[in-house]
C-alpha cells in the first residue's frame, strides 16, 4: 500500500423511503489504501450498499438520502462537494459494478452507445475513437468477436456477458477505484469464477483499488487484503482477510462464518 | 383404481422417474429444445435427492414434469406405485395432496391480501384434509410445525421477515400431510444465517413426518448439507448421480469436478490459490456431448455407466483428447 485514497469517518446515512426512516449506516470509519482491496460483507440490511451508495453521494432506489461524517478521497471531501464536480467524479475516479447486469445495462441502447457516452462525456473522444476504445475495452474483459458484437443490445448477451460488459464500462475511464456490489451474485458458479479471476486481473493490471461488497465468504475470501464485517449499520469487526476467517474475534463475525456451507469435511449432517 | 394409501412400506421407492423427457417447441419454426432428457431416477421414502446443474440445466422443468405442472414429452412418473403421466385429472387432483412444491421466491409465493391463517387453511379445504370444524386447530399445529407463533395467524405476508416467510410456505406445503415434496431453490433468497435455519427445519421435518424430497439448488453446499443422493444435470440430461459423499469426494465427470472446483471456499489461501490457476478449458461441453467416450453403441440403452455401487456417470461431454485422467469403467 503507498497511501490513503479513501479515509471514512464517523459515516451516517439515513435513508428515507414513503413508509419509513432507517439509519442504515451508523457512523463507521474505514479506509482504502491505494490499490488495496477492502471487502465488506454482512446479511441484508446491515448497510453494506448503502455504504458504497454513499461514497458516490446516490441515494437507493425510490428512496432520500442524507449523509453524515465525512468521506476524503485523496484529501477532497467528497461529503461537501459540489454536485457538479461530484458528477466529475463518479464513474472517472470511482466506479461501480452492480448485481443485476441487466437492469444496470438500458435495454434499447446497443452497447457501444452505451460505452460511447461515458467515453465522450469524461475523456471528450470523437465516436470513432469512442468506438475503438469500447472495442479494446470489450476484447479486455474477454467477450468474443468484440468488433462484430460492439452493435448488439444487452439481451442478446448472457448473463455472464452482461456483467463484463459493466466492468468493462466501468474500467472505461481508468478509475481509482471499483465499487464492487454483489457482482457475482446472480451468476452461475463457473460464471462466477470468471468474473472474479476478471477483477484479479484487472486489478494487478492497473493498479485500481477495489470494495468488494458480498454476503458471500467464499467471495470476499480470495478477493481482498482486508475485510469489513458489518451488522445492523455498523462495522463490527475489521481486519486482515486471513485473520479475521482464521480467528473471528467478533460473535457475529462467528455466526456467520459458521452458518456458511462447506462443501467437504466437518459440518455435513450426512 | 382405489386412492393409494398414506406412506409407502419402505421398500419400494416412494417415487420412480423412468426416460423422462420434456420438450419444447423450437421458436420461430426452429428445433425443438430438449429441456430434459431421458431422466431416470428413484427417491426412496424419508429420503432427499439433491438436483444441482447450473442456471438453464432443466432442473425446474424437471420438477415441475414430475409434479405433472409440465406436460412431459414421454417416460413415466410413478409416485406410491401410482403412474401419474397418464392420470386423468380429476384423480390428479386427488394425487397432490401427496405432492407438494416449495418455491424459492418467498415474497411472490404468498398472496399478499390473505392472511397466514387464509394461506393455510386454503389447501385444507381445497382437498377436504380436516373437517371444517378442525380447520382452526389444524392451521395452529402446522405453524407450530415449523416453529411459528400461532397467534401470527392473523397477521398478512408484509409483517413478516424473508425466513419467517418461507416457513409459512413451507406450512402450506405441509398441511395435507404430504409424502413427498419438491422443493426448488428454497433457500437461495435468504441469507446465510435464515439459510441454515431453514435447511434444518426441512430436516426435522424430513426425520418427524418421513417426508421425501426432491431438493433443487444451484448451491453445491447447500446441497450436499441436506442430499442422501445427489444428481448433477448439465444440458437436460444427468451426467452424473450417487451418493452425496460418492459425487463430492469422489466426482467421476469432468463437469462434475469443474462446479465443484468452480465453488468458492471461505478459505483465503485456498480460494487466491485457486483463483491464481488457469481457468479451465470448457470447449468438451460444447454441441451435443459427443458420442460414448468408450466407443459404445448404447442403441436404445441409458448412456451411462457405473463406476461404483449407486454410483453411475453419462458418458457424453467428457474431453475428447483425453486430459482427463480417470475415466469410468466400461460397463454398459
Amino acid at each position: 500500500m503507498t497511501g490513503r485514497l479513501l479515509e471514512v469517518r464517523d459515516l451516517t446515512a439515513t435513508v428515507t423511503t414513503r413508509r419509513d426512516v432507517i439509519e442504515a449506516v451508523r457512523g463507521i470509519s474505514f479506509d482504502i489504501g491505494v490499490d488495496e482491496a477492502v471487502g465488506f460483507v454482512g446479511e441484508s440490511g446491515c448497510g453494506k450498499s448503502v455504504t458504497a451508495k454513499a461514497l458516490m453521494r446516490l441515494a437507493p432506489e425510490g428512496a432520500a438520502i442524507a449523509l453524515g461524517g465525512s468521506v476524503a478521497y485523496r484529501g477532497l471531501d467528497l461529503l461537501t462537494l459540489e454536485e457538479e464536480r461530484m458528477r466529475d467524479l463518479r464513474g472517472r475516479r470511482i466506479a461501480m459494478v452492480f448485481q443485476d447486469p441487466m437492469t444496470s445495462l438500458n435495454p434499447v441502447m446497443s452497447i457501444g452507445a452505451q460505452m460511447g457516452d461515458m467515453l465522450r462525456h469524461h475523456f471528450g473522444l470523437s465516436g470513432r475513437a469512442a468506438r475503438e476504445r469500447s472495442i479494446a475495452l470489450l476484447d479486455l474483459v474477454g467477450i468474443p468477436d468484440p468488433a462484430g458484437r460492439i452493435d448488439d443490445h444487452p439481451h442478446q448477451f448472457s448473463g455472464g456477458q452482461r456483467q463484463r460488459i459493466l466492468i468493462a464500462i466501468a474500467i472505461s475511464c481508468e478509475p481509482d477505484l471499483l465499487i464492487a456490489d454483489e457482482p457475482t451474485t446472480a451468476l452461475d458458479v463457473t460464471v462466477q469464477a470468471q468474473i472474479l479471476r476478471l477483477l484479479l486481473r484487472l486489478r494487478e493490471e492497473r493498479g485500481m483499488a477495489l470494495m468488494l461488497i458480498t454476503h458471500d465468504f467464499g467471495v470476499v475470501a480470495g478477493m481482498v487484503d482486508r475485510v469489513n464485517v458489518m451488522y445492523r449499520g455498523e462495522i463490527v469487526e475489521s481486519g486482515p482477510v486471513d485473520e479475521v476467517f482464521a480467528q473471528p474475534r467478533h460473535a457475529y463475525t462467528r455466526a456467520l462464518l459458521d452458518a456458511v456451507p462447506r462443501l467437504h469435511g466437518a459440518g455435513t449432517v450426512r | 383404481m382405489s386412492a393409494p394409501r398414506g406412506k409407502a412400506d419402505g421398500t419400494t421407492p416412494l417415487l420412480q422417474v423412468r426416460d423422462l423427457s420434456v420438450l419444447f417447441p423450437g421458436r420461430r419454426g426452429g428445433a425443438a429444445v430438449r429441456a430434459v432428457e431421458r431422466l431416470s431416477f428413484d427417491i426412496a421414502p424419508g429420503q432427499t435427492l439433491g438436483l444441482v446443474g447450473q442456471s438453464g440445466s432443466g432442473k425446474t422443468t424437471a420438477g415441475r414434469a414430475i409434479l405433472q405442472l409440465q406436460k412431459a414429452h414421454e417416460g413415466s412418473v410413478r409416485l406410491l406405485g401410482q403412474e401419474l403421466t397418464t392420470m386423468r385429472p380429476s384423480q390428479l387432483r386427488r394425487m397432490r395432496r401427496h405432492m407438494q412444491f416449495v418455491l424459492q421466491n418467498p415474497y411472490s409465493s404468498l398472496h399478499p391480501r390473505m392472511t397466514i391463517g387464509q394461506i393455510l387453511s386454503e389447501p385444507l379445504l381445497v382437498h377436504h384434509a380436516v373437517p371444517a370444524n378442525r380447520i382452526g386447530e389444524r392451521v395452529a399445529e402446522l405453524l407450530e410445525l415449523v416453529n411459528l407463533d400461532p397467534a401470527m395467524l392473523r397477521r398478512y405476508p408484509h409483517e413478516f421477515s424473508g425466513g419467517q416467510r418461507q416457513r409459512v410456505v413451507i406450512a402450506r406445503a405441509l398441511a395435507v400431510n404430504p409424502d413427498f415434496v419438491v422443493c426448488d431453490e428454497p433457500v437461495s433468497a435468504l441469507d446465510v444465517r435464515t439459510q441454515a435455519q431453514i435447511v434444518a427445519l426441512l430436516q426435522s421435518l424430513q426425520e418427524r413426518l418421513g417426508l421425501s424430497y426432491l431438493f433443487i439448488a444451484h448451491d453445491l453446499a447447500i446441497v450436499r448439507e441436506v442430499a442422501h443422493r445427489v444428481a448433477v444435470m448439465f444440458r437436460g440430461r444427468i451426467v452424473e448421480m450417487g451418493s452425496a459423499a460418492q459425487v463430492y469426494d469422489s466426482p467421476a465427470h469432468p463437469y462434475t469436478r469443474l462446479l465443484l472446483d468452480a465453488v468458492p471456499t471461505p478459505d483465503p489461501a485456498l480460494q487466491r490459490e485457486r483463483l491464481r490457476q488457469p481457468p479451465p478449458d470448457l470447449r468438451f461441453l460444447d454441441g451435443d456431448g459427443g458420442s460414448c467416450i468408450h466407443g459404445i453403441d448404447h442403441g436404445g440403452a441409458p448412456e451411462w455407466h457405473e463406476v461404483a455401487a449407486g454410483h453411475g456417470v453419462s458418458c457424453r461431454y467428457w474431453p475428447a483428447d483425453g486430459t482427463v485422467v480417470s475415466r469410468p469403467e466400461a460397463c454398459p
